[in-house]
């Protein structure tokens, strides 16, 4: 496969969970879109590796770095979602802006 | 070429599917029989001789009962839940060894790809319980999910502890390993066997194979762990609206996963397909006699979990989770550390016998107090009243019958 | 490499269906499903692209872990009954990724990759690319004997070149799990 395939399928699902993201109202919903987002990166991240020489594994730790970081994000703000949650009974983004100006 | 490879694995796939739906009926007779046995029972003894055909009975009453949709069920995610489930145990089949030749795929990261695949039960899980609209089954869900999630970290670091030791995720290379005189995998291993002598993982790492053992009761929610589909608490958890061959899918996926419990078990700890008695010459002759091996060793463990099925009674659910999280989680960490440092220092191979069976003993000793705790504590109320009851007793015997009347007869007489 | 191309193309469409399905749907739950689906779907193209380690790791820990937490915030927050409703700025949401998967596209296919390639061998050059300008599909001598085998370098370099990353990475996995305990925690 050349690689400009997995770029256009990387940006494809970026942009829908940047869609996903920005349209959304529930909190949770945009954790699932950045999610989308992150593994997205990780295609296109892994294809350029491979494109570049498929021996090594330097694109591939960057992925594991980039899962773990998705992996510690999802649990905090999971928690922070619920603790919303629990404050104020919504998890709706517009309604909570108290740090708006 | 390529087509020809795809079809094989189609072909290899349908025969590893029969093959295990065979194993299944088998395990469940073994079961009944088994259980039984134990229950000073006949088990089922009127189908076939001896009760053979009572699997094929279940089978066919379990697929000509109704199949039955609750009415605010959702409908799309009741039906799909009991694939979720059945597919990944089936898919783990892909990798695990039954001979050193006999394998349908040899991933070089076996382990890990079980690991990662068993993770998914979970999922189905959670769909069956939310898909049937019940409350019953939304708990259940829940339960099995925090359930399965939590004994997964202590499966994991056995298995950690004993790719170490091997130096390998391969499934065949760690069974290889524990075989005495097999070539070493690579230079760093070499001087590892020196010490380790090639026995067999459960006699290196008793606390290892306890751990796995129950840890992968829990997964598989085995009986003493079985709270999440509990028919006396929630009347049977995520499966509660599920009939006919759609809860004989969740049946099968059940069974399977024990099977393979027992099979990793004696893949990583028995020796696998390695016994006292292996011919090497004829090719057909050595698979088959390790598939024999193989086969004696997993029904053996097979016969422990259904042994103590019939034995203990199930935990609580927060008894659980306490189980897991302050007695195994914690040991599970210190497996790994009494290996490591058995690795780093070079120890003759009996330390690490020694050490894990201390390990063992001990936190095995505490539980057991902890456990017996408050049952020791009633036993230590009901013996002080019964002396303060005794007491006022024993003096009228002895204003009555005199100063020779012992404790004895007071304890007779009361 | 027709194979290949198959698996590909079912892979790719099944992923940006069901990416659009978490986005578009009502049902909050079903769209936790189908972001499963797109963490598999990934997964299988870690496998194409020889990331087999990465494949499982994607596998445990998204579709593992990360999802059955998504599904737990979706049963706790009682997000099923609202449902997924788009928010004031959807017109503006809507064009803005557009624009950027234009240009995301057009600067991918119109870039020449090769040069990329040509110059990491020259960097390189006791490294023998065997296939040029495609991913996936290793020939079988560059493997060694088992599929997916010899990922120990992986490993070797997480605990040689990238040690400090790595033990950030575990720092940051202990933080979150405090943090995330002290947030959920009924005082």
């Amino acid at each position: 496969m050349p690689l400009e395939a997995f770029q256009v399928l990387s940006a494809a699902l970026f942009c829908i969970g940047l869609y996903g993201v920005l349209a959304r109202r529930s909190a949770v919903l945009i954790l699932m879109s950045i999610e989308l987002m992150l593994n997205a990166v990780n295609i296109n991240l892994i294809a350029a590796a491979a494109h570049m020489d498929q021996t090594a594994f330097t694109g591939q730790i960057i992925a594991i770095f980039v899962i773990t970081v998705a992996a510690a994000e999802v649990g905090l703000a999971l928690a922070i979602i619920l603790r919303i949650f629990r404050n104020r009974s919504t998890v709706n983004v517009d309604e909570v802006d108290l740090m708006k100006w | 070429m390529r087509i020809v490879d795809f079809f094989l694995i189609i072909l290899g796939l349908l025969v590893l599917f029969t093959a295990l739906s065979v194993v299944v009926l088998s395990l469940t007779w073994l079961e009944r029989k088994f259980l039984g046995r134990l229950q000073r029972r006949l088990g089922p003894n009127r189908t076939g001789p001896m009760g053979l055909l009572q699997p094929v009975a279940d089978a066919v009453k379990l697929v000509l009962k109704e199949d039955i949709l609750p009415s605010s069920a959702d409908r799309a995610i009741f039906w799909v839940a009991p694939l979720v489930v059945l597919v990944p145990s089936f898919m783990l089949w892909v990798t695990i060894p039954a001979a050193e030749n006999l394998v349908l795929r040899n991933v070089d990261m076996g382990l890990f790809y079980i690991i990662a695949f068993s993770v998914i039960t979970i999922l189905g899980l959670v769909l069956a319980g939310w898909g049937s609209a019940n409350k019953y089954g939304i708990l259940g869900g829940l339960r099995s999910s925090a359930q399965l999630i939590s004994y997964e970290i202590p499966v994991i670091m056995v298995v950690i502890a004993v790719a170490m030791m091997a130096q390998s995720l391969n499934l065949i290379h760690i069974t290889n390993f524990q075989l005495p005189g097999i070539q070493s995998i690579t230079p760093e291993t070499a001087r590892l066997e020196a010490g380790i002598q090639n026995v067999p993982f459960a006699v290196l790492q008793p606390l290892g194979m306890v751990i796995f053992l129950i840890a992968g009761l829990a997964e598989v929610g085995r009986t003493p762990f079985d709270i999440y589909f509990a028919e006396s608490e929630i009347v049977g958890g995520p499966f509660v609206e599920y009939s006919g061959a759609h809860w004989s899918v969740f049946f099968l996926a059940e069974y399977m996963n024990t099977f393979i419990i027992a099979a990793l078990t004696a893949l990583l700890f028995l020796g696998g397909w390695h016994g006292p008695f292996n011919p090497t010459s004829p090719q057909w002759l050595e698979s088959l006699v390790g598939v024999v091996w193989f086969l004696v060793k997993t029904y053996f463990v097979i016969l422990v979990i259904f042994w103590i099925r019939g034995t203990f009674p199930r935990l609580r659910i927060d008894q659980l989770m306490a189980f897991a999280w302050q007695v195994v989680v914690p040991l599970s960490f210190a497996n790994i550390l009494i290996t490591g440092v058995f690795m780093y220092y070079g120890w003759p191979w009996w330390s690490l016998t020694l050490m894990s069976l201390t390990l063992s003993s001990v936190i095995g000793y505490l539980i057991y107090k902890h456990v017996t705790a408050p049952a020791r504590k009633v036993a230590e109320v009901y013996n002080r009243r019964r002396m303060i009851e005794r007491q006022p007793r024993r003096q009228a015997g002895r204003q009555s019958s005199g100063p020779s009347a012992g404790p004895e007869e007071a304890v007779s007489g009361g | 490499m027709a194979f290949q191309e198959v698996i590909f193309w079912v892979l790719a469409v099944s992923s940006v269906a069901a990416a659009l399905g978490v986005v578009l749907l009502r049902d909050i739950f079903r769209a936790a499903l189908l972001l499963v689906v797109v963490f598999l779907a990934v997964a299988g193209f870690f496998v194409m692209m020889n990331a087999e380690f990465l494949a499982v790791v994607q596998v445990l820990i998204y579709a593992g872990a990360i999802a059955i937490l998504i599904i737990f915030a979706i049963m706790l927050t009682r997000e099923v009954q609202q449902g997924n409703l788009p928010n004031r700025l959807q017109p503006a949401a809507v064009l803005f990724p557009v624009l950027l998967l234009a240009a995301l596209v057009f600067v991918a296919v119109d870039t020449d990759w090769n040069l990329l390639q040509d110059q990491s061998r020259e960097l390189q050059d006791n490294v023998e690319v065997v296939q040029t300008h495609t991913i996936g599909g290793i020939p079988d001598e560059m493997r060694g004997d088992i599929p997916g085998s010899d990922r120990s370098g992986l490993g070797e370099l997480l605990i040689n070149d990238f040690v400090l990353p790595f033990e950030i990475a575990s720092m940051l996995l202990l933080a979150a799990i405090i943090g995330a305990l002290v947030l959920v925690r009924e005082r």
